[in-house]
Parts: C-alpha cells; sequence; structure tokens
C-alpha cells in the first residue's frame, strides 16, 4: 500500500515534468514560456526532495526557479522585440532541431548507463561514507564538493567568473526599476536581512546539513535581487573596486589555500590533518561572496555605473542610502 | 488522536487549496482570480502547517512552520497586492 502511494506520486511528478517542460519550450508566448519554466524549476526541487538530495533541491529552488526566472523575467523586460512571438522555428529546420535533441538524449542516456555501470561496481557512496571522518565536515554533499573533489569546485567557481566576465562585456547595466511603493518597500527592508541571515545560516549549516555555498550565495544574491526590483540601480552591491574583489574571492580563497598546500605538503589541496574544516569553511564563506556577487550582477545585466576604473574616480556610484 | 486530528487538518487544508485553484481557473476576472487564490490559498497553508506541526509534535519544527506561513503570507499579500495594482494601472491607461 505504502509503495503504491510512493509510485503514484513519482508517476504524477514524472507526468508534471514532462508536461511543464513541454508548455515551456512549446509555448507561443515568450512571458508564457517563462513562467512555464519557473514551474519546471520548482518541480524539479520537489523532485529532488523525493529522491532524498536536499542539498540540490535547495539549489535548484534558489537558482533553478528564482535566480534563473528573475533573468528571464528582466530579459523579457529589457529585450520586448526579441522576446516577441513569431521567431519559433518552423518547418524542415524544426524537424533538424528535434532529431538533433533527440540524439543528443540519446547520447546522454548513453552516458549515464555508462556511469552508472561503473558506479555499481566502485559503490561511490560507501566508498565516501568511510573516509568522512577525515574530510573535516558530516555533510556527504560538502565533503566531496569542498575536500575529496574540490578541485571540481574550484574550475566551476571558475566558469562563473568566466560567464559574468561575458556578462560584462554585453554593455552597460540594464535600467533600473523604478522606486518601490511602501507595501513592496516594507517588505524588502524586511525580507533582506531575514535573507542575509539565512545565506549566513545555511553557509554554516553545510559542514553538517544540506546547505553550502552554492546554497548561501544564492540566498545572498536574492537579497541584491530584491534590492535591484525595489530601485536600487547597483541592487545594494558595494562600490566597482569591492565587487571585482568579490568577484575573484571564491578562486583565490581556494587558490591561496591550494598553494600553501603544496608549498607546505607537496599536494595541490590536499588539506593537513585537522584543518579540513576550518579551511572548508574559509573556502565556502569566500566562495559564497563571490557567487553572490556574481548572480547579483548577471541580474543587472551589464557593467553598473562606475565600473571602468576611469568613471570610478569621478562619479559617486552610492546613492541608495539617499531615501 | 493528535495524529487524527493532525492528518484531518492536512485534508482540511487541501480542501482550501483546491476550493482557491478552482476559483483561479473559474471566475471571470483577475480581481476576483487573485481573491480566491490568496484567501484560500493563505488560509489553507495556515491550516496545512498546523496539520504538519501536530503530526510531529515537537515545538521548534511548529514554529519553523509558523515561520514559513507567515513568510509566504507576507510575500503572497504583497505580490496580489502589486498584480491587482498593475491590472488596475493597465486599465484606466
Amino acid at each position: 500500500m505504502g509503495i503504491q502511494l510512493w509510485l503514484m506520486l513519482d508517476l504524477v511528478l514524472s507526468g508534471l515534468a514532462l508536461g511543464l517542460g513541454w508548455a515551456a519550450v512549446s509555448s507561443r508566448d515568450s512571458q508564457r514560456s517563462v513562467v512555464f519554466f519557473i514551474a519546471f524549476g520548482l518541480l524539479l526541487a520537489i523532485i529532488w526532495a523525493r529522491l532524498n538530495a536536499p542539498d540540490l533541491a535547495l539549489a535548484e529552488a534558489a537558482i533553478g526557479a528564482g535566480l534563473s526566472g528573475v533573468l528571464l523575467l528582466s530579459a523579457l523586460r529589457d529585450e520586448p522585440a526579441a522576446a516577441a512571438a513569431g521567431d519559433m522555428i518552423r518547418g524542415p529546420k524544426a524537424l533538424l532541431v528535434t532529431l538533433l535533441s533527440l540524439a543528443l538524449t540519446a547520447l546522454f542516456a548513453w552516458v549515464l548507463l555508462q556511469t552508472l555501470d561503473v558506479a555499481d561496481k566502485v559503490r561511490m557512496a560507501d566508498q565516501i561514507a568511510a573516509q568522512l571522518p577525515n574530510s573535516g565536515v558530516t555533510n556527504p554533499v560538502t565533503a566531496v564538493l569542498l575536500n575529496f573533489r574540490a578541485y571540481d569546485t574550484l574550475l566551476e567557481l571558475a566558469v562563473l567568473l568566466a560567464a559574468v566576465l561575458g556578462i560584462q562585456a554585453l554593455g552597460p547595466a540594464r535600467p533600473p526599476y523604478r522606486a518601490a511603493g511602501p507595501l513592496l518597500g516594507g517588505l524588502i527592508r524586511w525580507l533582506v536581512p531575514l535573507l542575509i541571515l539565512t545565506a549566513g545560516y545555511l553557509l554554516w549549516a553545510g559542514a553538517h546539513a544540506p546547505g553550502g555555498a552554492f546554497q548561501a550565495g544564492a540566498l545572498l544574491a536574492a537579497a541584491a535581487v530584491m534590492l535591484r526590483l525595489g530601485g536600487d540601480p547597483d541592487a545594494g552591491l558595494p562600490r566597482p573596486r569591492v565587487q571585482r574583489l568579490l568577484l575573484v574571492a571564491g578562486i583565490a580563497g581556494f587558490l591561496l589555500v591550494g598553494i600553501v598546500t603544496t608549498a607546505i605538503y607537496q599536494s595541490f589541496l590536499n588539506y593537513p590533518d585537522g584543518w579540513s574544516g576550518g579551511l572548508i569553511l574559509l573556502i565556502e564563506t569566500a566562495a559564497t561572496l563571490a557567487i553572490a556577487t556574481t548572480l547579483a550582477l548577471a541580474c543587472i545585466g551589464g557593467r553598473p555605473a562606475g565600473w571602468e576604473p576611469a568613471e570610478s574616480g569621478a562619479v559617486p556610484t552610492r546613492q541608495r542610502e539617499s531615501k | 488522536m493528535l495524529d487524527l486530528f493532525g492528518i484531518s487538518l492536512i485534508f482540511i487544508g487541501i480542501g482550501f487549496y483546491a476550493a482557491g485553484s478552482i476559483g483561479l481557473l473559474r471566475l471571470p476576472d483577475i480581481y476576483s482570480r487573485l481573491h480566491a487564490l490568496t484567501k484560500a490559498d493563505n488560509l489553507g497553508l495556515g491550516i496545512l502547517c498546523a496539520g504538519l506541526a501536530l503530526l510531529n509534535g515537537g515545538l521548534l519544527y511548529a514554529m519553523k512552520l509558523l515561520l514559513v506561513w507567515l513568510l509566504v503570507l507576507a510575500a503572497s499579500a504583497t505580490t496580489s497586492h502589486m498584480i491587482a495594482q498593475q491590472a488596475l494601472r493597465r486599465e484606466t491607461n
């Protein structure tokens, strides 16, 4: 009985995922597509939670549904011409795209089958559980991300930095939103401190419970998005010079630890005994700030006022305290 | 006994959600839809949270659920106000 109920829930979730995915790609109206995509992201978060992966559920809800949704909606606002319906692919081109997508799906399925085969033989989860006491944290996900496979996370932060540099290359910042009315302004004043507090909690909790740098960074970025929606053109970010430092903080912290461990132990990112927990927290704190700044700048969608060094000397960039 | 009470509260909460969703689909204009959705869902979530708190029994757990409910109340009240305001602005223009 119990198992059948779970099976029914799984079938409903899978059906909804397919339906929402189809609705998101097949809708004629871009705005409708975006809304379906956000709902799809929230559904994915529920699916991750159902698969007992709360870390991924948190990240998916915050980044996949929340911040991606904000980016898509602000793109709709700023590029109404590009977003207008009618640019959908039709005819033989559509058939080609469908065939290529199916081929890509088959390729991914094949890769997944190959890796599943390997994982079964080696039992990665058992190995991680066996090594967990040496990792400095008790949350296995954080242990993998920042200790066993720290190199991967370092490169992920490099990808984020490359992405934000690409966004800066697009041009100046998107126009700001008009100042919030009393109701939204009140909500923002109430929510932003709460978001910062929750981000700090998630960063700290990542060592022993679901959480960590990506989730905490996404929440901090959410606070920045709230401030931008309330009319602050800089999304509450500090002045550009500090923004640059924050952007590279994640990689810099990682590399600093890596270089020091290499110098002492001749092994890159191999934390010394007893230091792992502290070093992981240090790296995660730096990564949280870098991720939050990256996501906030992505939401601004270009170079904020005073980004160029020549400008920054002449123009004061902070006006948000004036009101 | 407490469990049974909790489960029935959850089902009542789901009933409110269903009513709100039917209202969203069936009511004629945006204002009455918002009315149906916010009233029914806010109350439904509160009852759902109360049911979950009774099932779990822990005070800390109950406080967390209360916080979740209050946050959703604040957010949904503000967003529906903004949606309604935007709709009114479009109508008068």
